[in-house]
């Protein structure tokens, strides 16, 4: 039997995946304003950032209403409180997108350090983790999800490759070290994109499969 | 955008559509019934004390507060139920479409306004006459099977009965038996329909059902509910009022009622502090 | 065992044994009465009972079809008189009346009940007969009527009242008036006791002889229309039985038979109508 708070259900969703699409678009954009010097990319994120936080506001309404007038259970209860998470880390994925954004104005004034080699492949890794997490939301995909945790790890182990690279170019050279400084500014951003993207493929676990993943190493029993 | 597939990602996307208005407006909506400075007694006692509200057209309003508040009174009073006791008593003005239902021909008044109560109370007849009871002692000259089917269907139980409508009402079941005043109600094609705690006799598959229900009808007339189940209001309902010892504490949309009510009282009420 | 013990089980045996015997008697009284008809009268039922008129003492093949024939009009009588005042009168009570009148009424109903049935003949003969000059079918169907109408009236209102008041909200707030809900809703589904309660009322009177003596009086010949006396079956078992002559003694016998056995079939369909259950929903 239909319920008509149903409706109520998939709007929330609806709403969650534009913001998302949002997000992802937002870190695309940032990125590729690093990669290419795009001075216009990087301008169109800071000004659409605004369209991801009044999305979180509107999000988090529905889900305080929700949750106030039906009384929701197993699953929808968890998708609902997975939604206020999601919410939150989508949120965040907006403010780090515009954190590169902002290091990209930064960087143009300045000649490329170096040939971007590692910062190319961390940003398509982060960008695909946003990406299938996204989607193992839309399709409640756990080995999606899984898979997103999985590639956590490469993400971090580029982040380091990048800090140490760097680090040796502005020992190397002083004159390097604001533009250097701002590039492990961008791969701190995007490792913690990387995160936030970890954090809504563990939310999808839990609506799944009602099982908190987030810290394996806590013990429960 | 389909919730299933997400489009590639591109600088060019456009966000979805929404199909309709997303939560209802908390501006007031056109009104079908006005109660005004309404008084109530039960022979000395006085029940009902100053209540003013307004009953939104093709809206469900629903009346919760505590046993003994006065919500059961004050939906009696809107078909004037409360004249088939003998000393009750009632001042101030309820007006339906603008005109005062007090000075008008009862009988009438309740064709325009009908009622289920609480425990379903189908007449000692065949489905079929119970349905067309309404239709027949108003004078209809419709055609009956053609009316009393669509009533059923509206009642969402012509599905169920469609085989057996000279059986008699007392073979159904109690939530089948609901459904089945519900349609008796609409038969007539009532403006306002008040239900007097229409599932506190029945399961909760039963109860989920007529919830149902009552979200779909209203789109066929205005819904008044009581319910002491304050739970049920916030599922179904557009607007809520809440009541306690006779007065009107509170009347907001729904969600806001229920998420951030304006009374200290309400509050107390609704988080079960009391009551 | 203790003699304590042996007296208590002596006169807990004894009441078990007492009670049962009682029991029995009270049950076995109506067997035997049935038993004595059916012997002493059983051989006078035959054709002409049920068809010729008495004849002449001392002629046999005489019957009692006079009588059979006017009690059944007195019966209808009485049921036309008597049932539709009982019945009005109960949908009054039932539906309309304040606590103080309903008292006084079904008090006064009670007494009417309990009055002796030939002071209400009495009554009916300063009534019917005195000012008309004659005795009459008409005078016994109206002493019969009064005698049903209480018991129609208190068993009416009993039944109208055992009718659910949510019926009858069910029925005003689909914009029924009072009256329109008590024809169409109330009174069927109290149908059943109503009706056990007008033939109950009828088993009643039909057996009864004292208020017909000074009404119908009685007649040996048909009696045509309905203002002249007739004959009828108690009056005539009572004439018949005091009399001295034996072929009136059998045919006593014969008429308590019939008559035991109708009102018998009376009651028992009454029963059966009634349980085939009051009109409630199922909770």
């Amino acid at each position: 039997m239909e319920r008509h708070f149903e409706k109520d259900l998939n709007e929330l969703k609806e709403r969650l995946l534009w913001m998302g699409s949002l997000a992802e678009r937002a870190v695309h954009q940032a990125v590729h304003a690093v990669l290419e010097t795009d001075e216009q990319l990087a301008k169109r994120v800071l000004d659409e950032e605004d369209a991801i936080n009044e999305l979180q506001m509107e999000i988090d309404d529905r889900v305080v209403q929700l949750l106030a007038l039906h009384q929701l259970m197993a699953v929808d209860l968890r998708f609902v409180l997975a939604v206020s998470r999601i919410n939150n880390d989508l949120e965040r994925i907006g403010d780090q997108a515009v954190n590169i954004a902002q290091s990209a104005q930064r960087i143009l004034r300045h000649p490329r350090v170096k040939p971007y080699v590692d910062l190319p492949r961390m940003s398509e890794l982060a960008e695909e983790m946003v990406r299938n997490a996204l989607n193992a939301v839309v399709r409640r995909d756990v080995d999606l999800a899984t898979k997103v945790l999985a590639t956590d790890d490469q993400v971090d182990h580029y982040r380091d490759q990048i800090f140490r690279e760097l680090l040796t170019y502005m020992m190397g050279d002083s004159s390097v070290v604001f533009p250097a400084f701002e590039l492990i500014l961008v791969a701190k951003n995007l490792e913690r994109i990387g995160d936030h993207a970890t954090n809504i493929a563990e939310d999808v676990i839990y609506i799944v499969q009602g099982q908190d993943v987030r810290h394996p190493t806590v013990d429960r029993r | 955008m389909h919730a299933s597939v997400r489009q590639a990602v591109s600088v060019n996307i456009t966000p979805p559509v929404m199909n309709a208005a997303t939560r209802e407006s908390m501006a007031p909506a056109e009104l079908r019934m006005t109660v005004s400075k309404l008084n109530f007694w039960y022979g000395s006692k006085q029940t009902l004390f100053d209540i003013n509200l307004g009953i939104a057209t093709n809206k469900v309003t629903a009346l919760i507060g505590p046993s003994g508040c006065g919500k059961s009174t004050l939906l009696r009073t809107l078909n004037r139920m409360h004249e088939t006791v003998r000393n009750a008593r009632l001042d101030g003005e309820i007006l339906l479409d603008g005109k005062n239902i007090l000075s008008q021909d009862v009988t009438q008044l309740r064709r325009r306004v009908g009622m289920v109560f609480q425990r379903p109370n189908p007449f000692p007849k065949s489905i079929f006459e119970n349905v067309a009871y309404g239709l027949r002692i108003n004078g209809s000259k419709l055609p009956m099977a053609e009316a009393v089917e669509k009533s059923l269907r509206h009642a969402a139980l012509w599905d169920e009965v469609k085989d057996q409508l000279h059986k008699s009402a007392y073979d159904l079941s109690g939530g089948q038996q609901q459904r089945l005043c519900i349609a008796r109600a609409l038969a007539v094609e009532p403006e306002v329909l008040l239900l007097d705690e229409p599932c506190s006799a029945l399961d909760p598959i039963s109860t989920a059902k007529i919830e149902e229900l009552l979200v779909q009808l209203k789109d066929l007339c205005t819904i008044v509910t009581v319910t002491h189940n304050m739970q049920q209001a916030a599922r179904i309902s557009d607007f809520t009022a809440f009541l306690l010892i006779g007065q009107l504490i509170e009347f907001s949309p729904t969600p806001h009622l229920f998420t951030t009510p304006s009374d200290a009282r309400t509050e107390a009420y609704i988080t079960g502090r009391f009551g | 065992m203790n003699p304590r013990l042996r007296w208590r089980k002596f006169v807990s045996n004894f009441m078990l044994t007492m009670t049962c015997c009682c029991a029995l008697i009270a049950v076995s009284v109506l067997f035997f009465i049935l038993g004595n008809l059916v012997y002493h009268g059983g051989t006078s039922i035959n054709w002409n009972f049920f068809t010729k008129l008495p004849v002449p003492v001392g002629e046999t093949g005489g019957g009692m079809a006079n009588a059979i024939v006017g009690s059944a009009k007195l019966l209808l009588l009485a049921t036309l008189f008597g049932v539709p005042i009982g019945f009005l009168g109960a949908v009054y009570l039932a539906e309309f009346s304040g606590s103080k009148v309903a008292f006084v009424v079904r008090y006064a109903a009670d007494l009417l009940n309990g009055a002796p049935s030939i002071v209400i003949g009495i009554f009916a003969f300063t009534l019917v007969v005195h000012p008309f000059k004659h005795f009459s079918t008409f005078a016994g169907g109206v002493a019969l009527g009064i005698m049903m109408i209480p018991i129609t009236l208190r068993s009416t209102e009993q039944f109208l009242l055992s009718v659910p008041r949510n019926l009858r909200e069910g029925a005003m707030a689909l914009g029924a008036s009072k009256w329109k809900t008590i024809a169409t809703v109330v009174v069927p589904a109290a149908y059943r006791g109503i009706l056990t309660a007008i033939l109950l009322a009828f088993a009643r009177v039909a057996g009864e002889t004292a208020p017909l003596i000074f009404t119908a009086l009685g007649n040996s010949y048909w009696s045509h229309g309905w203002n002249q006396p007739t004959a009828s079956l108690p009056v005539v078992i009572w004439n018949y039985a005091l009399s001295a002559y034996d072929d009136w003694h059998r045919q006593a016998w014969a008429a308590g038979l019939v008559l035991l056995a109708l009102i018998l079939v009376i009651n028992i369909v009454a029963r059966a109508i009634l349980s085939r259950g009051i009109s409630v929903p199922r909770a």
